[in-house]
């Protein structure tokens, strides 16, 4: 299992246009990713429904999760993506 | 003539005539309770993937065509549709047996629960949510989704009211006129249909049992609608749109009476892109630039820098005209993530407007300080006004703190009774007031603007009302501070002139309802539209008030209604 921990570059949190943006950059990976906050329990980065539920906001630090072929590079290649200001670009 | 033929009346809330097929959006069908349960859940999960994707797929085509404000609310719910988490939330439901609609309507209203208690902007999401539902079960039940189907011919549409998401896709080439069996005068659809010159009526009954691809003809002024028209009822309509249009030719520049008393012409808008917009129309300002826009829909308040930039492009697209300013209008209906002061009862009677503002002076002054910049920037003529003022001690309160920043000029909109009875009063302390009809109409009849069946209660040209709004100008009068109307009863051509009688000095209205606003001022001079105001307010009901003042105008009016 890799892991990532990321702290949200969005200054508006991972909501709305960023948590799309997210959504369907972890579905191209192909790999099944998922993301948590501290102590939350994981979803999957696929479902916006479950990315927005998470409600995670500017600053705060999320873990990401993968197993298997390419998980360290889908999991580099989305933080840093969540490292950028989404909603600014 | 055909058995189809028929002539239905309702409330015509945007002047104009149309013919065209009609098309019925269809109301939104719930998941029945009789419903078979779910014996194969495999096969049962498939179809549920299968009509999804159909439904992200249809909102992708959507959004294809849709302009910059719909397209990624469309682009959103393909998104949810499309949602691997929605799919397997459905999948748990049907292992337990529930039918198959039952279980798709299960499965999003427990996301709607979890979304509506982290509140703001997920709590708003829920309508998206609501809506892909309602697709999605549609299609399993065999049945066309609901809402606006995509036109490819130019049609008119009927619906028993219509959504903000709903209208955001209508553009005036395919959506000739609006007809609606519910929904108000002051009704989203209406002031919509209005700011696009969309003719329509509300509240026509009947309209919903006319058979999709019927011929229909309307005329938004009277509120008539013809089914199946004849010929000769074409041609009739047609010709009063020719007249109106030669009537409405006539005029251009500032608004005045026959005679020459200075009534001006403003616009309201909400948005920097409204602003545009009409700046290039002929009007001689705005008179209610509503600031929510700003606010809405986001998590944090903007900051000052973010403010002064938008103001910046809106009163630099106005020049040296006037822009009025309503401070921001939120409360309990119209929640903002960043300033909830808690469930109310009654919202429209709750912390609103001023009242918010009084308990969050820090959103008010960051809002002043934003005005005050790009006032200095630009050099505005800029007029700044708050909602829902009620006594003299809030209007005292407000102004000062306006003052106190080093804006010119303020005001109070008059939406209360309280303040209109004491407008002497309150006019005393600041420098102008507008009058906001729709609100002042709900609160002076106790009559929620929201609610279609009151309708009658609402009507602009109730003798209360008129008595509300010239005790509001007379205190104005005595004080010499100028009293306008910026509520939808300003850009009615009839109602303008009994407003100019009851001592209005300015109107401001959607931009597509000036010209004719225009028109019927030009037309009447101002001991005419006085002798109007008496008689309205002499009359026994709202019917009696409207048409004694039709009796009275000029003929060449009647055209333009």
């Amino acid at each position: 299992m890799a892991t990532r921990e990321v702290a949200i570059g969005s200054s508006v949190g991972l909501h709305a246009r960023p948590a799309s943006i997210f959504v369907q950059a972890a579905t191209a990976t192909g790999v099944a990713v998922t993301i948590a906050k501290a102590g939350g329990n994981p979803v999957d980065a696929r479902s916006i429904l479950g990315v927005m539920a998470l409600g995670a906001k500017n600053g705060e630090v999320v873990t990401l999760s993968a197993d298997g072929d390419g998980a360290d590079a889908a999991l580099d290649s989305l933080v840093a993506l969540l490292e950028r200001d989404l909603d600014a670009e | 003539m055909s058995e189809l033929h028929a002539t239905l009346s309702g409330i015509g809330v945007s002047a104009g005539v149309a013919v065209g097929p009609l098309v019925i959006v269809s109301p939104p069908l719930t998941a029945p309770p009789n419903e078979a349960p779910t014996t194969d859940a495999a096969a049962a999960s498939q179809q549920v993937r299968d009509t999804l994707k159909a439904v992200a797929d249809g909102l992708l085509a959507k959004a294809a065509n849709a302009d910059a404000h719909a397209k990624p609310i469309l682009e959103a719910g393909a998104m949810m549709a499309g949602d691997p988490g929605l799919a397997g939330a459905i999948d748990t439901q049907l292992q337990t047996g529930k039918g198959i609609t039952n279980a798709v309507a299960a499965a999003v209203d427990e996301y709607c629960a979890m979304f509506e208690s982290l509140g703001g902007y997920m709590a708003e999401r829920v309508t998206d949510l609501k809506d892909v539902r309602d697709r999605t079960v549609a299609r399993l039940l065999g049945q066309a989704e609901p809402g606006v189907p995509s036109l490819t011919t130019p049609s008119i549409l009927a619906a028993v009211d219509l959504a903000p998401a709903e209208t955001a896709t209508l553009s005036t080439e395919t959506c000739l006129g609006i007809i609606t069996s519910a929904g108000g005068p002051t009704s989203h659809t209406a002031i919509l249909a209005a700011q696009l010159g969309i003719p329509a009526i509300v509240q026509a009954a009947g309209i919903l049992d006319v058979p999709t691809g019927t011929t229909v003809a309307l005329d938004g002024g009277v509120g008539e609608i013809i089914v199946d028209p004849s010929a000769e009822e074409q041609q009739m309509l047609q010709d009063r749109k020719a007249r109106r249009e030669k009537a409405l030719a006539a005029g251009s520049g500032k608004g005045m009476t026959k005679d020459g008393h200075p009534i001006q012409l403003l616009a309201n808008i909400g948005t920097a892109a409204d602003a545009r917009k009409a700046a290039v129309q002929d009007v001689e300002g705005v008179g209610l630039f509503r600031s929510e826009f700003l606010f809405l829909d986001r998590d944090t308040a903007p900051t000052v820098e973010e403010q002064t930039a938008t103001y910046t492009e809106v009163f630099e697209a106005f020049g040296d005209r006037k822009v009025v300013i309503r401070t921001l209008d939120a409360g309990a209906d119209k929640p903002l993530a960043f300033a909830d002061l808690g469930h109310e009862e009654n919202p429209a009677l709750g912390r609103r407007g001023i009242r918010l503002g009084a308990v969050r002076t820090d959103l008010l002054d960051d809002q002043l300080q934003a005005l005050a910049n790009a006032q200095k920037a630009t050099g505005a003529n800029l007029w700044v006004m708050a909602p829902m003022i009620a006594t003299r001690q809030e209007a005292s309160w407000f102004a000062e703190r306006v003052r106190g920043i080093g804006l010119p000029k303020v005001g109070v909109m008059i939406e209360v009774p309280a303040a209109a009875l004491r407008s002497f009063d309150v006019l005393s302390e600041v420098d102008f007031a507008s009058l906001g009809t729709n609100d002042l109409g709900q609160y002076t009849m106790a009559a929620d603007r929201m609610q279609g069946e009151l309708s009658a209660l609402l009507d602009i040209w109730q003798p209360a009302l008129l008595d509300i709004i010239f005790y509001a100008c007379d205190g104005g009068a005595k004080t010499g501070h100028p009293v306008g109307v910026c509520g939808e009863s300003g850009g009615d051509p009839l109602m303008a002139l009994v407003l100019a009688g009851l001592g209005v000095s300015s109107l401001s209205m959607a931009p597509s309802k000036v010209r004719a606003v225009r028109t019927a001022l030009a037309l009447h001079d101002l001991a005419q539209c006085q002798q109007m105001a008496a008689a309205a307010r002499a009359s026994v009901g709202p019917k009696e008030a409207r048409e004694v003042v039709l009796s009275m105008a000029d003929p060449v009016l009647h055209d333009l209604l």
